[in-house]
């Protein structure tokens, strides 16, 4: 399971700021779906499912990006 | 019951591109809640901003500098305080520290002016020289430095060091070396402005976190606000920064300020390695220029210190608000000539 790290918020506009180190990011409309999962602590198998719902895209395509984004997520010591 | 009133003299009135912390510690001061201030501004130079920014100093006087010794400057406050009654100084330089410290008692039984400083000993542990022996003696990661006092040194401790290495002047400036050419060169500059020992540092990677605190003297942190710059000047000077949520380095702020019963107020300098450890760089035995972001954040430690020096009861600030970012800017004065020729002849704005 991914967890997102304590205190670590999204607002609407995307703006993501990390208060332990400083850092902000902006991401996305698709990545603050993904990130407010992984808060909502649901499984990647899950969010996968949602992600073929919503979006017209291929399964391997799909999975391929959410292992890159949380690569990024984990670089970027975004998750515990 | 009515509001107190103080004069308080502040040093470091050079705003300029790597800034003295004057006009923040003024700032927070004119914002204090408690008590109302008159602002006396102490300059060395006649260009010095703060001297012309009459909404924040109310009149500033020219002091020797810190060369011409400790009595020069008592007869010189001594005139200023007959003049304005002083009841507090803010000291804000490395440089001037010295002389402010070992002044310190006098001013109180003959000036009755009042300071917030580190003891004589508190001020030499710290020293940049001493750094690495201080954090081994209160359990704090210090990277390797060893003081050099010629050129002729630093080829046997750059090979025990290895490159790149980090040259610091006893007061100020760092600069890293990846030869030992390179290094000798920094040490002819730095030595030839800040004079010796020049610091041969182990060079970390990892990015810059700052605290900006206060020490009440026994032991308990009275404020300590975390930040990390985020636009740093070719100087190394933040011009940007935003404050942090980081329990590891309050903690390790309230241990050091605990073990050395630090009084008055301080800035910490860490580098933060990717693995997350923190290694203190530097302890500057004064506020950073940055210290308005502190009162930014919600806590007044100027205003503090000078109630804790006046005897006023001051408890420990709970929080901060984390997120809280300050932006540097710079702004062109326009300034009569006459002002100028004023401080330059008579000394006093």
């Amino acid at each position: 399971m991914v967890k997102i790290k304590k205190n670590i918020a999204v607002s609407d506009t995307g703006f993501l700021f990390n208060p332990m180190t400083g850092d902000s990011f902006s991401v996305n409309p698709i990545g603050q779906e993904i990130i407010r999962a992984f808060q909502e602590e649901k499984g990647e198998e899950e969010i996968l499912e949602e992600i073929l719902e919503a979006y017209r895209v291929d399964r391997s395509t799909a999975e391929k990006d959410l292992l890159d984004f949380k690569k990024m997520l984990a670089h970027y010591k975004l998750i515990d | 019951m009515s509001k107190a009133s103080y004069t308080i003299a502040v040093t470091g009135l050079n705003a300029i591109d790597s800034p003295g912390p004057g006009l923040a510690v003024i700032r927070a001061l004119r914002e204090a809640s408690s008590f109302d201030v008159r602002i006396i501004g102490l300059s060395y130079e006649a260009l010095e901003p703060g001297i012309y920014m009459h909404e924040l100093v109310d009149k500033s006087y020219q002091v020797p500098y810190p060369g011409a010794g400790q009595e020069v400057l008592f007869e010189r406050l001594k005139y200023i305080n007959a003049v304005e009654n002083l009841d507090f100084i803010y000291p804000n330089f490395d440089a001037e520290l010295f002389n402010y410290i070992a002044l310190s008692g006098r001013l109180k039984k003959e000036l009755n002016i009042r300071t917030a400083l580190p003891d004589q000993e508190q001020f030499e542990a710290r020293h940049k020289s001493r750094l690495f022996e201080f954090g081994s003696e209160h359990g704090i990661k210090v990277p390797f430095a060893r003081p050099v006092y010629s050129a002729g040194e630093i080829p046997a401790v750059a090979a025990g060091m290895g490159f790149p290495l980090v040259v610091k002047g006893k007061f100020y400036d760092a600069r890293v070396a990846y030869t030992v050419e390179q290094a000798m060169q920094h040490f002819n500059k730095i030595s030839a402005e800040w004079g010796l020992p020049v610091l041969l540092q182990e060079f970390l990677h990892g990015s810059e976190v700052n605290v900006c605190g206060a020490g009440n003297g026994k032991g308990d942190t009275l404020g300590a606000v975390p930040m990390r710059k985020l636009y740093i000047t070719d100087k190394g000077k933040a011009w940007a920064g935003v404050t942090l949520d980081d329990e590891k380095l309050l903690e390790i702020t309230a241990k050091l300020v605990s073990a050395t019963q630090w009084n008055g107020p301080f800035e910490l300098e860490f580098m933060k390695t990717r693995e997350d450890e923190y290694y203190l760089i530097e302890i500057n035995p004064r506020f950073p220029a940055w210290c308005y972001l502190a009162v930014g954040a919600g806590q007044n430690q100027p205003e503090a210190l000078v109630n804790l020096a006046m005897g006023r009861e001051v408890s420990p600030f709970g929080s901060y608000e984390v997120g809280k970012m300050f932006i540097r800017y710079s702004y062109d004065m326009i300034v009569d000539i006459k002002e100028f020729e004023q401080i330059s002849t008579v000394g006093e704005l």
